[in-house]
């Protein structure tokens, strides 16, 4: 009942067996995933809700092989393509330990390794803290094994950005999941430029203050 | 010569008529000076709009006819075709906005969509956000810098946006002598643009600076405007009337979320039914350490700033 009113986006039938996974999963850790998030009045009423999407990357990762094609378009492999041929080294734990691919990979997350969430058994799927394998659509559930608070505020709708509709009943609402603001390998928010500031009278510009004059 | 005679009756003007004519003279050209706008309003200011009664005097059929003047008004001055409505108050919603200052990094992203969405000013750069840089430990607005110009987020500032609160007690319509402004049922503080003279009483009320005045005839290229509009929102100001957020209440009294959130990089916005208690901007209130601002003022606002943790 609950999910026909609020259904949860599914990509591919195979999305299905991991969204099993991910809500086994959180329930486990005593969360539902916020697709099948019960509504108060949802069922009490014949209003039916619009979906919350969440934009989940839409499968496995491609990395640009610095190969390019006849028309010279860069050649991108799925992590598979190499990563079947060559065994995991467990002695690598940043980028700047390789000596091909992924150099220069901008790497700041904590003392985590490669090998804390890519999966070496099958590098086309992450590695829980448990040593089982999730799927890369369900990156939340991987993220949210260290930053609960962040994944409790996202239950609640308070953490990451959105768009669409705050009435359920008027329309849809498409939420972020994490990748999509923080990248995965350094996800503390880059400096930015701000954009224009303001010009109008009341505020101008803060000057220090000027030295006392002598009396 | 006769000594009781009085001099000045001898030269033909008495002091008395020499002052009547004065007198008249002054009032002539003190009545001439007040109607002088009168005699200029036909310039810029049509004679539907010179009779326009107060908003929430007209009726269904006089608001139709007045918004499509508006929109006829808009095509001839910008260029633009745009649809002006009238959006209600929705039954059982009170909006609600809440900030997190833990998340907020300075982009003044918000500022800018506030200013597409709501056809502010280009020259002027207005927009209803102002988006302060604060020193870590300090709440004094006043030292806040609200024209910083480097990349942010700086690791010993916090940055605090601050647009129109929304008060329960709002002082900016206690003060409008003409009720220009008033408080919506669904708690937004709306401006009747076609009857607000100008007056700036309620920007200098106001104890959070979220009143814009329009100096200038708001100037903004065709291609840029945003074609829906609304009469309490975002259609275009004229000249010398105040502006304020409205919370972008021709999306939101249509279930949208405001242009500020959406356009929000880092989803430290909250928006939502205060009356809801599932709402999302309920739960800030249930699981967050919520201020307002000057709170000790006693105006109830309904924009709440918060921290995680």
């Amino acid at each position: 009942m609950l999910k026909a009113t609020r259904p949860v986006k599914r990509r591919a039938s195979t999305a299905f067996s991991g969204l099993l996974l991910l809500i086994a999963t959180l329930r486990a850790l005593g969360a539902d995933p916020e697709g099948t998030r019960p509504v108060e009045g949802a069922t009490a009423t014949n209003t039916t809700l619009h979906s919350v999407v969440i934009r989940r990357p839409t499968g496995t990762p491609k990395v640009a092989s610095g190969l390019t094609n006849f028309i010279g378009q860069p050649v991108m492999v799925s992590c598979s393509s190499c990563h079947t041929t060559t065994t995991a080294d467990l002695d690598t734990r940043t980028t700047a330990d390789l000596d091909q691919f992924h150099q220069g990979l901008k790497y700041v997350h904590g003392n985590l390794t490669c090998l804390s969430c890519h999966n070496a058994k099958n590098y086309d799927t992450l590695r829980m803290a448990d040593s089982r394998s999730v799927e890369f659509t369900d990156v939340m559930t991987l993220c949210s094994q260290c930053h609960g608070s962040q994944r409790r505020d996202y239950g609640m709708g308070l953490h990451g950005g959105m768009n669409g509709h705050w009435d359920l009943t008027k329309g849809g609402r498409t939420r972020n999941t994490c990748i999509n603001c923080h990248d995965p390998h350094a996800p503390a928010f880059p400096l930015v430029m701000p954009v224009f500031s303001p010009r109008d009278r009341i505020s101008v510009p803060i000057k220090p203050p000027a030295k006392p004059a002598k009396h | 010569m006769d000594p009781n005679a009085d001099p000045q009756k001898s030269r033909g003007l008495s002091r008395r008529t020499a002052l009547k004519g004065v007198g008249a003279m002054l009032g002539a050209a003190a009545f001439a000076r007040a109607i002088a706008p009168l005699t200029e309003w036909t310039r810029d200011i049509s004679a539907e709009e010179f009779v326009q009664k107060h908003y929430k005097e007209l009726s269904p059929i006089d608001l139709e006819i007045i918004l499509h003047r508006l929109e006829k008004d808009t095509k001839k001055q910008y260029g633009a075709d745009v649809t002006i409505k009238d959006y209600k108050p929705q039954q059982g919603v009170k909006f609600g906005y809440a900030l997190n200052l833990s998340i907020c990094n300075g982009c003044r992203k918000c500022a800018e969509a506030c200013h597409i969405e709501n056809n502010h000013d280009r020259p002027s750069h207005q927009s209803y956000i102002r988006v302060f840089e604060m020193s870590k430990g300090s709440m004094n607005l006043e030292k806040g810098n609200a024209h910083y110009d480097h990349p942010v987020p700086q690791p010993d500032k916090f940055y605090m946006p601050v647009q129109c609160q929304q008060c329960e007690h709002p002082p900016c319509v206690d003060v409008c002598p003409v009720e220009a402004t008033w408080k919506e049922p669904d708690g937004i503080v709306v401006v009747d643009y076609n009857w607000c003279i100008g007056c700036r009483y309620c920007e200098a009320a106001c104890p959070y600076h979220a009143r814009r005045f329009n100096w200038t005839k708001p100037q903004i290229p065709a291609v840029e405007i945003n074609p829906n509009q609304s009469y309490l929102s975002n259609r275009i100001r004229p000249q010398g009337v105040m502006e304020k957020c409205h919370f972008c209440l021709h999306r939101t009294r249509n279930g949208r979320l405001p242009a500020c959130l959406e356009a929000c990089p880092t989803g430290a916005r909250v928006f939502g039914n205060l009356l809801d208690p599932k709402s999302e901007v309920r739960q800030v209130l249930a699981h967050k350490r919520v201020f307002v601002l000057k709170e000790d003022l006693g105006l109830k606002p309904q924009f709440f700033y918060f921290f995680d943790v």
